[in-house]
């Protein structure tokens, strides 16, 4: 590893000329050596016409004309009815920006006032979520990683397949990804870096331009879903696996819980919580919102990849 | 202002006919993505920049790209190379 960061400028000489990091080739070839996973031969790929064989061999539909006139029938009546409710609905909907309406009670006038002096947030909204409504957030984050436990849950089970099937559907799904596709290599290589400096551009500044913990997740785990798709599972897990992902999402959880409910802890009890606002609009300000920002953008960002990874392969 | 507000909301009303009426799945995920970037157009012309971001990224990027596993999860999508194989064979 060290070697290699002697010669940075040369790197990125490299990278501009889109030749191949030397890092990396190191990296493949040691991964090559202990690689090569049994592929099945060309006549075990399961073919389409075996497919449309065991359709035909399927007991066929059988026709109910009856129930499917009724059925289409119910189907557009309701449609309509969820129509005429909804533009009922609508109808009543107080009028966009008027004065007297529920969204400019007074609520939203006290977040207008008194945002920046109580959270030191320049992005009132960023105040909102991480602070005035911090449980929300920590719910909504928590809503993320018990989603991905089941998904971790329902994909882990083996049933009664066998190893050698096992490995055939590795093998088989394998079959599907990109190989050296020059376009997207050379697009992704170009890319992925702007989009991660993106994402942790949004996350950082969170409290003080639109964006925040939640979008800028997302940006990063998008980039890292590009990343995938160009280059394969190999080489990401170099940066993230399932440990990674672990210790990550499960840290920052419990980071966020803990610094909340001390925040919370200190503010209902009129304690002083030793945490400074500091000066508005500098990066290092507005107390616990930067941490907490970056907490919850990691947290998505991991959740993202990690439901991609697992509807993908179905495994980590 | 006015003119561009009423394309993309007519853009978007278009979209979503579509989505449902598209033949091929493939397809309604890609009309379903170009609805989810025009909304969040309009959430920058309605001024909460906050929401376009998220829009742009999760209801543009990753929710589309979910569906597409999916899609290649039940079949729905032949891999590219396949089809020109079965002609080369024929």
């Amino acid at each position: 590893m060290k070697k290699h960061k002697s010669d940075a400028l040369a790197r990125l000489k490299n990278w501009l000329e889109y030749g191949d990091d030397p890092l990396e080739v190191e990296m493949e070839e040691a991964l090559g050596e202990e690689e090569a996973p049994p592929i099945p031969a060309e006549e075990d790929a399961p073919e389409w016409e075996e497919r449309e064989d065991r359709k035909a061999l399927a007991p066929k539909k059988e026709k109910h004309p009856l129930y499917d006139k009724v059925y289409r029938i119910a189907a557009e009546v309701i449609s309509l009815m969820l129509i005429a409710v909804l533009l009922y609905a609508a109808v009543h909907m107080p009028n966009f920006g008027g004065a007297d309406t529920l969204v400019n009670s007074e609520v939203s006038a006290f977040y207008v006032e008194n945002t920046l002096e109580e959270t030191g947030a320049v992005n009132i909204i960023t105040g909102i979520i991480l602070d005035y409504r911090g449980f929300d957030t920590l719910g909504e984050s928590h809503v993320l990683f018990i989603g991905i436990c089941t998904v971790l849950l329902l994909m882990s089970i083996k049933g009664e397949k066998d190893e050698e099937q096992r490995i055939f559907e590795d093998a088989y799904d394998r079959h599907f990804e990109p190989r050296h596709d020059e376009i997207l290599q050379t697009a992704t290589r170009i890319l992925t870096p702007l989009i991660v400096v993106f994402g942790i551009y949004i996350i950082v500044n969170g409290h003080l331009s639109p964006g925040g913990g939640f979008s800028g997740g997302a940006v990063l785990g998008a980039g890292l879903i590009l990343y995938q798709n160009a280059f394969g599972y190999l080489k990401v897990e170099r940066i993230f696996t399932f440990r990674t992902f672990k210790w990550v999402s499960a840290c920052s959880l419990l980071f966020y819980s803990l610094a909340k409910g001390y925040h919370f802890f200190t503010g209902a009890n009129h304690l002083e919580s030793g945490i400074h606002p500091g000066v508005a609009g500098n990066i290092f300000s507005a107390g616990l919102l930067l941490p907490l920002n970056a907490v919850v953008g990691l947290v998505v960002a991991c959740t993202m990849y990690a439901l991609y990874t697992m509807f993908r392969r179905g495994d980590f | 202002m006015e003119a561009l507000n009423v394309i993309l909301l007519i853009f978007i009303l278009v979209c979503a006919i579509a989505v449902g009426r598209a033949k091929s799945l493939l397809a309604s995920v890609i009309i379903f993505m170009s609805q989810g970037l025009a909304m969040s157009i309009v959430w920058i012309l309605l001024r909460s920049p906050d929401l376009a971001i998220t829009e742009a990224a999760v209801g543009a990027g990753i929710s589309s790209i979910l569906m597409f596993v999916a899609l290649k999860k039940i079949h729905a999508i032949k891999e590219e190379g396949a089809k020109e194989d079965e002609e080369a064979q024929e």
